[in-house]
């Protein structure tokens, strides 16, 4: 049998499950905002155009505006200086193989609920390896953090005080570990951002951001439901939108993962 | 509503009266002061007769309680006080009378809720207070005993305004704001004050526009709509139209989803009894008259949103409901910093709005450099605009 009848059956047999690890885009969603002199992304927004009524009698259908950074979202290599001159980085240009493949899935929620700054380090990603073997190449790595789960509240999402955001995210020989060791695809937050909110005091800023991108990585920011993966065997489809020399892209994220 | 038609020349007298001035026309040639409004001199038939501004003193000659009217706005509010004025000008004047003025009064231009220029005489040496006379209440849209939506007060303006507000009696202030995860300087202080209630409000969001109507919208006496989204710069120093569009989105699309959403339910209540809806006011710019080069885009946004404003005037003006357009000119914020004095202080700008809500006045130009500009784009609105662009 081919491996995608296999799959097929695995599907209709009930025995993959399709796990959505996407957050509703909705004008609520918290969304990011740099200091006030800085160009802004649009926040999520929609406007109906008709709903069955004068303007459009038997249809409903809305516009909506926001910027390639909104929701859950994919960031793309040019994305960041550091990859702005790699082949193929952008979200139409990304080779399609790169959409699908593994997820490792590294559990640190207990960490970042006690530490909203809390950094992965490269001896974390060690420990994981111990328990669940080493990481494949061109693997998505998924910082579990249940952060997702406060996106009810933006306040508690976004977690900003005087000193600016504190969420949790890589530091930067984890980062590096991962891209220069461990060769992988990209790396999966529930956050706003690869790295911690803080991530702009590290050296250098955003090394996530930096190096993941600066490899031809990608990342995944804002995501839901990691704790619904197992720690390895998941596989992601994260396809951005074909914008032309995009950045990146609001897109649904899907986990395929086997009933025991 | 008050009989609301004027002829062309008489609404010289409501276009004063939207400013908060008493304007009559003076014959140029003669000198003789006229009333009412006419087109030609009524002692030496010269057609010259420029507005000129009046300081209103006058002797009450009668007065009258009327018990009667055909009229169905007055007849819901009888008995009414009417008094025939001398002024000192010359002309005689009916006019509506304070309930404490005799002898010695003053006479001022208000408008009435038709929107329309008529007289009233109060006491000349007291200081009234016009929300405590039954009649001028009509008149003005004073804050006490309303309630009020500031819908922005994560800034200096709209925490001052809300100030003034309570100052001024407001029973219930509610005080919207954005990003409602980041806090704001203030944030606390606002809180404390009884009469406040925050609430999450984003008027670049039609849904959160939608939903905090759906909440109080029924309730609102006065909504001011302070929102704005001010960055320097004209065409050729900035690149893009992102930031353009972004002031657009707040200063011009954001009045228009507020009035979408909350003007119908102020329109049906323009006549609720002792507490009704009463005014919408907009802060906009005096850059809306002219544009600015320095702040070319914000300019223009305001520009956009006063002609917005004049079509909501219009359409709440059936209702009752005035709407309050405020000029100022460069306020003292963070976004002026590059810009040298005079500039009008947050706490002047909300007192002057509060302000122009007691006595009833329309178009509100805060501040010298407001007035400065008024008076010289009344003049010449051409020159102003080679002025500006030296």
């Amino acid at each position: 049998m081919s491996v995608l009848n296999e799959l097929a059956k695995g599907l209709q047999g009930n025995k993959i499950r399709i796990v959505d690890l996407t957050h509703t885009l909705s004008p609520d969603f918290p969304s990011i905002s740099l200091p006030p002199e800085m160009g802004q992304a649009w926040p999520f927004r929609i406007e109906e155009v008709s709903r069955y009524d004068e303007r459009g009698p038997a249809w409903y259908w809305n516009n909506f505006s926001c910027g390639e950074h909104t929701g859950t979202h994919f960031d793309a290599p040019v994305h960041w200086v550091s990859g702005k001159d790699l082949p193929r980085g952008a979200v139409d240009s990304i080779p399609p193989q790169n959409f699908v493949g593994p997820a490792c899935v590294l559990d640190l929620s207990e960490e970042a609920g006690r530490d909203a700054d809390f950094l992965l380090t490269k001896a974390h990603i060690v420990a994981w390896e111990k328990k669940h073997g080493k990481i494949p190449p061109r693997a998505w790595v998924l910082m579990r953090t249940d952060w997702y789960k406060k996106a009810g509240d933006p306040a508690a999402y976004q977690n900003y005080d005087e000193t600016g955001q504190h969420t949790p995210g890589p530091d930067i020989d984890a980062v590096r570990f991962l891209v220069e060791e461990r060769d992988i695809l990209g790396f999966g937050t529930e956050t706003i951002g690869t790295d911690a909110g803080q991530a702009q005091h590290l050296r250098p800023p955003y090394p996530c951001h930096y190096y993941m991108h600066g490899a031809n990585r990608y990342g995944l920011q804002c995501l839901a439901h990691l704790d619904e993966l197992p720690p390895s065997g998941a596989i992601i489809v994260a396809a951005p939108l074909k914008i032309q020399n995009g950045s990146g892209s609001p897109l649904r994220v899907l986990a395929l993962i086997e009933k025991p | 509503m008050p009989p609301g038609a004027r002829s062309r020349v008489a609404l010289g007298l409501t276009a004063a009266a939207a400013l908060g001035r008493f304007e009559l026309q003076q014959c140029k040639d003669c000198g003789t002061v006229q009333y009412p409004p006419r087109e030609a001199c009524q002692k030496c038939l010269s057609t010259r007769l420029p507005w000129k501004t009046q300081d209103g003193k006058g002797a009450l000659l009668a007065q009258t309680n009327l018990h009667h009217s055909n009229d169905l706005f007055f007849r819901e509010r009888l008995p009414w006080r009417l008094g025939l004025v001398h002024l000192d000008a010359g002309p005689t004047v009916v006019v509506h009378l304070h309930e404490g003025a005799k002898d010695r009064v003053s006479v001022r231009a208000m408008l009435d809720r038709a929107g329309q220029a008529v007289l009233a005489a109060v006491p000349e040496k007291e200081d009234v207070n016009m929300a405590d006379d039954r009649q001028l209440r009509e008149f003005t849209c004073d804050p006490k005993f309303r309630k009020v939506l500031v819908t922005d007060g994560k800034t200096a303006v709209g925490q001052s305004l809300t100030r003034s507000l309570v100052e001024a009696g407001a029973e219930l202030i509610w005080v919207g704001y954005s990003e409602p995860w980041k806090q704001f300087p203030g944030f606390d202080e606002l809180k404390k004050l009884p009469q406040v209630t925050l609430l999450p409000l984003d008027v670049t969001d039609s849904k959160s526009v939608r939903e905090v109507a759906a909440e109080i919208g029924g309730k609102i006496d006065i909504l001011v709509n302070n929102a704005e989204l001010h960055r320097p710069f004209g065409i050729a120093n900035r690149a893009g139209v992102e930031t353009a569009r972004s002031e657009m989105d707040v200063n011009y699309f954001g009045l228009l989803r507020l009035a979408q959403e909350f003007a119908p339910a102020m329109r049906a209540r323009g006549a609720d009894g002792q507490s009704s809806a009463v005014a919408w006011v907009n802060l906009l710019s005096v850059y809306a008259l002219a544009n600015f080069p320095p702040h070319g885009t914000f300019s223009a946004s305001k520009a956009a949103a006063q002609s917005l404003a004049q079509c909501l005037r219009a359409e709440m003006r059936p209702s009752g409901v005035r709407v309050v357009n405020v000029f100022p000119g460069p306020i003292d914020d963070e976004w002026n910093q590059l810009l040298p004095p005079p500039k009008i202080a947050p706490a002047a700008l909300a007192k002057a709005i509060v302000r122009a809500l007691q006595e009833g006045t329309e178009d509100v130009y805060p501040g010298d450099v407001a007035q400065e500009w008024l008076e010289r784009w009344r003049d010449n609105p051409k020159a102003l605009e080679r002025e500006l662009s030296a």
